[in-house]
C-alpha cells in the first residue's frame, strides 16, 4: 500500500483538494442496482413524498462514497483508507430535472496519528447544507 | 414500543461466503462515478501492492448491509422497518476488499437505545475472508422514527 503523499509533507490544516460530485435521478437508479439499495425513496417522487420527504433523496451511502473520494484521489491508493465514518444529518434531494444536485466536497486534516496516519475532516453540502456530519477518515500516507 | 434490551449483545451467525466478484467492482465504481483504474485495472492495483483489483471503500456496506438483514427482520426483535432511516455509518478497514474474496459477515446488536420515542439499533459486523482474517469492521446506526400521534 502506497500512498502518494508523503507523511512528512502534510500538517494540520493541510487543504486537499476540494471536488463537484453530481447527482441526478440517472445517478440514483445505477447506484440502486450497483449497490442492491433498491429502495422507493430513492427513484420513486410519489413514494418520496408519501413518507415526507420533499422529494426523491440520494442514498445516504452514495453520498457516503463519493465524500471519500476526495481523499483517495488525493492518496492515488484506496488501500491507504484505514477507518471511515459518516452521521448523515440531512438528505440530498435530487429533483427531476436535468440538472439534479451537487455534493460539495472538502476536507482538511486535522490530526497527525501514529504510523504514518492522518485523519481527514471531510465537509459535504448540497443545496448550502450540510449533509454530513462527523466525517472522517483516517489515512496512511507514505 | 421501545425494543427489547435483552438484545443488546445478541451475535447472529455468519452468513454464506458472498464472492466478490471482478465486474461487481466494476459496476460498483462506475455507479459512484469512479476512474481510480486501481478499481477496474489489476496491474493498476499491483502497482499499489495490492494482489487483485480492490473494491471502493463504501462497496462492502453491499454485503455488511444485507447482512444485517437478520437482525432488521428479526420478528422476535420487532423493529418497524418501514420507519427505519440510517443514521450513522463507519467502518474500520484491515485490507481493502478486493475481487476474489469470498466475504462472511457476523452481525452483533452493539446497542439499543431509545430517545426521544425513536428507537436506535447500533449493529456491527465484522467482515472475514475465507481464510479467517478479518478484512473490514462495519458499524451501522439505525432509527426508527417515533410512530405519529394517533
Amino acid at each position: 500500500m502506497t500512498a502518494k503523499i508523503a507523511y512528512d509533507d502534510v500538517e494540520v490544516g493541510t487543504e486537499l483538494p476540494a471536488q463537484t460530485f453530481p447527482v441526478t435521478r440517472a445517478t440514483l437508479v445505477r447506484y440502486a442496482g450497483a449497490s442492491g439499495d433498491f429502495n422507493p425513496i430513492h427513484w420513486n417522487e410519489k413514494f418520496a413524498k408519501e413518507v415526507g420527504l420533499p422529494d426523491v433523496i440520494a442514498h445516504g451511502m452514495f453520498t457516503m462514497a463519493e465524500a471519500i473520494r476526495v481523499v483517495t484521489d488525493w492518496t492515488g491508493d484506496p488501500g491507504a483508507v484505514v477507518e471511515y465514518g459518516v452521521r448523515f444529518t440531512k438528505p440530498v434531494v435530487v429533483p427531476n430535472d436535468d440538472q439534479g444536485a451537487l455534493i460539495e466536497v472538502s476536507g482538511k486534516v486535522a490530526a497527525k496519528l501514529d504510523d504514518n496516519t492522518v485523519r481527514v475532516d471531510l465537509t459535504a453540502i448540497s443545496a448550502g447544507q450540510k449533509v454530513l456530519g462527523m466525517s472522517r477518515a483516517v489515512v496512511r500516507l507514505a | 414500543m421501545a425494543l427489547d434490551q435483552s438484545f443488546v449483545g445478541r451475535t447472529y451467525p455468519p452468513t454464506p461466503p458472498y464472492e466478490v466478484g471482478r465486474e461487481k467492482i466494476r459496476e460498483f465504481a462506475d455507479a459512484v462515478g469512479e476512474t481510480n483504474p486501481v478499481y477496474t485495472d489489476r496491474e493498476a492495483a499491483k502497482a499499489f501492492g495490492h494482489p487483485d483489483v480492490i473494491a471502493p471503500p463504501t462497496f462492502v456496506f453491499a454485503i455488511t448491509f444485507p447482512a444485517a438483514g437478520q437482525i432488521v427482520e428479526d420478528p422476535q426483535l420487532g423493529l418497524d422497518y418501514s420507519r427505519v432511516v440510517h443514521g450513522d455509518q463507519k467502518f474500520a478497514y484491515n485490507r481493502p476488499v478486493r475481487a476474489g474474496d469470498r466475504l462472511t459477515v457476523t452481525s452483533t446488536i452493539e446497542g439499543i437505545k431509545s430517545l426521544a420515542g425513536n428507537d436506535i439499533l447500533d449493529i456491527r459486523g465484522e467482515v472475514h475472508d475465507e481464510a479467517g482474517e478479518h478484512v473490514v469492521t462495519a458499524w451501522t446506526k439505525l432509527v426508527a422514527r417515533a410512530a405519529e400521534e394517533a
